[in-house]
């Protein structure tokens, strides 16, 4: 089944245009059923099961259980993304369960500035790209 | 004809893609057209936080040279490219990205990824070029850059377009046509200059996987030959079309060994208990000299295993518990901290799998699996199309102008036709870029395209007409199903025409039986090559007939018309290599060494788009003096 909709949890967005996991899934797998007001995957062998629609659903309506070519069922991985870290809660086959958490970014969502603070050069001949050569941490853009 | 509304975008610079390659390219091309008030557009098919090879995230930046605390010189990396691809390497290009890339991975650091740290401050290496990351949110801080650097310089970003074919002014690009995957409108851009980074290309060959796994390639599904689709039809000259990639993985899940080889020293075994890279050592020298230097190149490794398949000896397993366990005798007297390092230790294993391949923890979960314990299976994967990893297909372009070499014909990363630039997996012969190199070549694309324009762009000269034409073309399967669908009683089986779906079956049934997928165990040969041909004829015709219910699987018909584009250019440059040279990639049985007398040189081929007829061409090696 790759990622699907738990139907009880699914509220379609609050009938927005686009749902959450529909704007994300890279693969352009996610749909809003208008009548139903539930999304759905439309093609679960095309999924990669990279879990983007999981991790951005507002109402935590969606899960993954792994392709059944070859993963036995009765197991999840399950993420809560927050603004800094990712926790992540793995249940096993036989019930028992590991937790981790990790960081995802040192930044507040947003900020990137993309010259990272770095000095500029205003040279469109040199080899030497925008924030360079202060961002490669040298005095020039090494050559042969 | 299908009523799509056409929406013209006129722009100086065009960005097609929206992975590291395509952020790249507009972080740095946006500070420049900013300097000189010019407008850039990206257009992306999915939504730029989650589009590309690292929607998932990562675990790890694979390429990092470290130069400006002397770890390792631009040089080491030429060195360590050239070997690993069996001395064809594209060296200027090679040592270009090497000597930015350092200034990528800074940027991301800034941006706010989270790069682990020593007790000094220093990166942590998984490897020599190898930085552990917490990654799981790599694309986004890439694209949310990307995303400020084009609002900043007033430009546009277009999500869920998906680009279809380019449009030509004789030998020069002057945009890009496509469709919205959401409502119905067509769109045309006119540009300037245009960028081709949409990817590599995955289901080209059939998958380990068929029924609802069919999606779990190594790569994503969603990198459909789109570049490789783009550049033949342009009439760009493409090289290395026949370096697919092979990775060897954790068996089916296809989750990362990188840590388990690099960081926690493990083996691999085959099932009888031999280490086939001790075992099979001997083998080495029939492909000296990469064959009998450091480090192996990886087609090589996979051999060694895939010659214990052959044997019977399988299954591949890595070694998890004993090299666990050697860790742990290091900790003999310290029961205290060999509990600590085993925490720290399962807590870096399994995030390498939550960060880039969730399914391989899901996987262990469900089998109950403890590394500690047990052994886990490995196999190689089907051949993927990937020319920023250990692959090398995509587009010949110009070198670096600062360097002496034969490959200049203008711009940094211009195709052979004016106006077309590639980067990342659209940009041939400079492997290992990986994603940091991708999004270095990106910027250095982004600088080169906006230096083009400066100097040499001119108005885009777009025949409406061809327009016109190209609009009718597209949108045909549309047409085509509403023609028919009514004849049977089952839309899916009907003699008029044939749905996506059937129609990659069987382009995966000819690439996997006759051009060395799984099923043939990585063989073929010329007979077996011209056969593919032979069945491409009626595909290609077949092509013409695809048929679409609605947008979404308009999308999917061409997007395998784009993956049929590479599934040929690889086929026929196959057939042109009368040698073995990357055995654990693919075997030529008919030519089953490597001959350095005449092949020790790039296989370039072209689509010539007025005519349609191919040519093949061989191209001279240029290594960096002294290296």
């Amino acid at each position: 089944m790759p990622s699907f909709v738990i139907a009880e949890k699914c509220d379609g967005c609050k009938g927005q245009d686009r749902t959450a996991c529909m704007y994300i899934c890279p693969n352009d797998l996610m749909v809003l059923d208008q009548e139903k007001m539930k999304a759905y995957n439309r093609d679960p062998s095309m999924c990669w099961e990279c879990q983007c629609c999981v991790k951005i659903c507002p109402q935590q309506a969606m899960d993954v259980r792994g392709y059944a070519d070859f993963i036995p069922l009765g197991a999840s991985c399950t993420p809560l993304r927050g603004s800094e870290d990712i926790m992540w809660t793995v249940k096993f086959r036989d019930g028992s369960l590991k937790r981790f958490k990790f960081p995802i970014r040192t930044t507040e969502e947003g900020s990137a500035d993309p010259l990272g603070g770095f000095a500029t050069q205003d040279d469109l001949n040199s080899e030497a790209l925008a924030t360079e050569p202060a961002s490669l941490g040298l005095d020039a853009v090494p050559t042969l | 004809m299908a009523n799509f509304e056409t929406v013209e975008v006129n722009t100086d610079l065009l960005i097609l893609g929206g992975g590291f390659s395509a952020c790249g390219v507009a972080t740095e091309a946006a500070y420049w057209a900013k300097k000189n008030n010019l407008k850039i557009t990206l257009v992306d098919k999915a939504a730029l936080d989650r589009s590309g090879a690292v929607a998932m995230g990562l675990s790890a930046i694979n390429q990092y040279v470290g130069v400006k605390d002397g770890d390792n010189t631009l040089e080491d990396y030429v060195r360590y490219v050239r070997q690993d691809l069996m001395g064809i390497s594209r060296e200027d290009l090679v040592y270009n990205i090497a000597r930015h890339v350092d200034s990528s991975v800074h940027l991301f650091e800034k941006w706010g990824l989270k790069i682990w740290l020593d007790e000094d401050g220093k990166y942590i290496h998984e490897g020599r070029w190898q930085l552990m990351i917490n990654g799981e949110s790599y694309k986004i801080l890439v694209a949310e850059a990307a995303k400020n650097a084009i609002a900043d310089a007033g430009g546009e970003i277009f999500e869920r377009v998906f680009i279809v074919e380019p449009l030509l002014d004789g030998n020069k690009c002057v945009g890009a046509v496509g469709f919205s995957t959401r409502e119905e409108k067509f769109y045309v851009f006119k540009a300037k200059c245009t960028v081709a980074t949409m990817g590599g290309a995955v289901h080209v060959f059939r998958p380990r996987s068929v029924g609802e796994g069919f999606g779990r390639s190594w790569y994503p599904p969603f990198n459909t030959g789109s570049s490789a689709y783009f550049t033949i039809k342009a009439g760009a000259e493409m090289t290395c079309q026949e370096v697919r990639f092979i990775p060897v993985r954790f068996k089916d899940a296809y989750g990362p060994v990188g840590a388990w080889f690099l960081l926690f020293k493990s083996r691999a075994i085959s099932a009888v208990g031999g280490e086939y890279m001790t075992v099979r050592k001997e083998e080495l020298n029939n492909w000296a000299p990469y064959g009998l230097a450091k480090p192996i190149p990886a087609n090589l490794r996979n051999y060694l295993g895939m010659l214990d398949i052959d044997e019977g000896l399988g299954p591949l397993y890595m070694e998890t518990a004993e090299a666990m366990g050697k860790i742990a005798d290091a900790y003999k007297e310290d029961p205290k901290g060999y509990k600590k390092k085993l925490k720290e230790l399962e807590s870096e294993a399994w995030e390498d799998f939550l960060d880039m391949t969730i399914s391989q923890a899901h996987l262990w979960a469900a089998m109950n699996v403890k590394p500690e314990e047990k052994h886990s299976e490995i196999a190689a994967c089907e051949p993927y199309f990937i020319g920023s990893h250990s692959g090398a297909s995509g587009a010949w372009v110009s070198g670096p102008e600062d360097l002496d070499t034969p490959y200049k014909w203008g711009f940094n990363n211009m195709t052979t036709v004016d106006g077309l630039f590639a980067a990342g997996d659209a940009s041939g012969a400079s492997s290992h870029k990986f994603s940091s190199g991708s999004h270095a070549e990106g910027r250095i694309t982004g600088k080169a395209a906006i230096k083009y324009i400066v100097e040499k762009g001119a108005a885009p000269n777009v025949d409406a007409a061809v327009v016109e034409d190209l609009k009718a073309k597209i949108l045909a399967p549309l047409d085509t199903y509403q023609e028919f669908c009514n004849i049977t009683t089952e839309p899916s089986v009907n003699p008029n025409y044939i749905l996506w779906r059937p129609f990659m079956d069987r382009m995966q049934k000819i690439m996997d039986e006759y051009a060395g997928g799984v099923t043939a165990a990585f063989k073929t040969s010329k007979p077996n090559l011209e056969r593919a041909m032979e069945l491409f004829v009626y595909l290609q015709e077949d092509a013409e007939k695809l048929a679409a219910e609605g947008i979404y699987e308009l999308e999917r018909c061409w997007e395998n018309r784009h993956r049929m584009a590479q599934a040929e250019a690889h086929v026929r440059t196959m057939l042109f290599r009368d040698e073995t040279r990357w055995p654990g990639y693919y075997f030529r049985a008919d030519t089953p060494t490597m001959d350095e007398e005449n092949w020790h040189c790039f296989a370039n081929c072209r689509r010539d788009p007025a005519t349609g007829e191919w040519e093949m061409s061989k191209k001279d090696i240029w290594n960096i003096p002294g290296v």
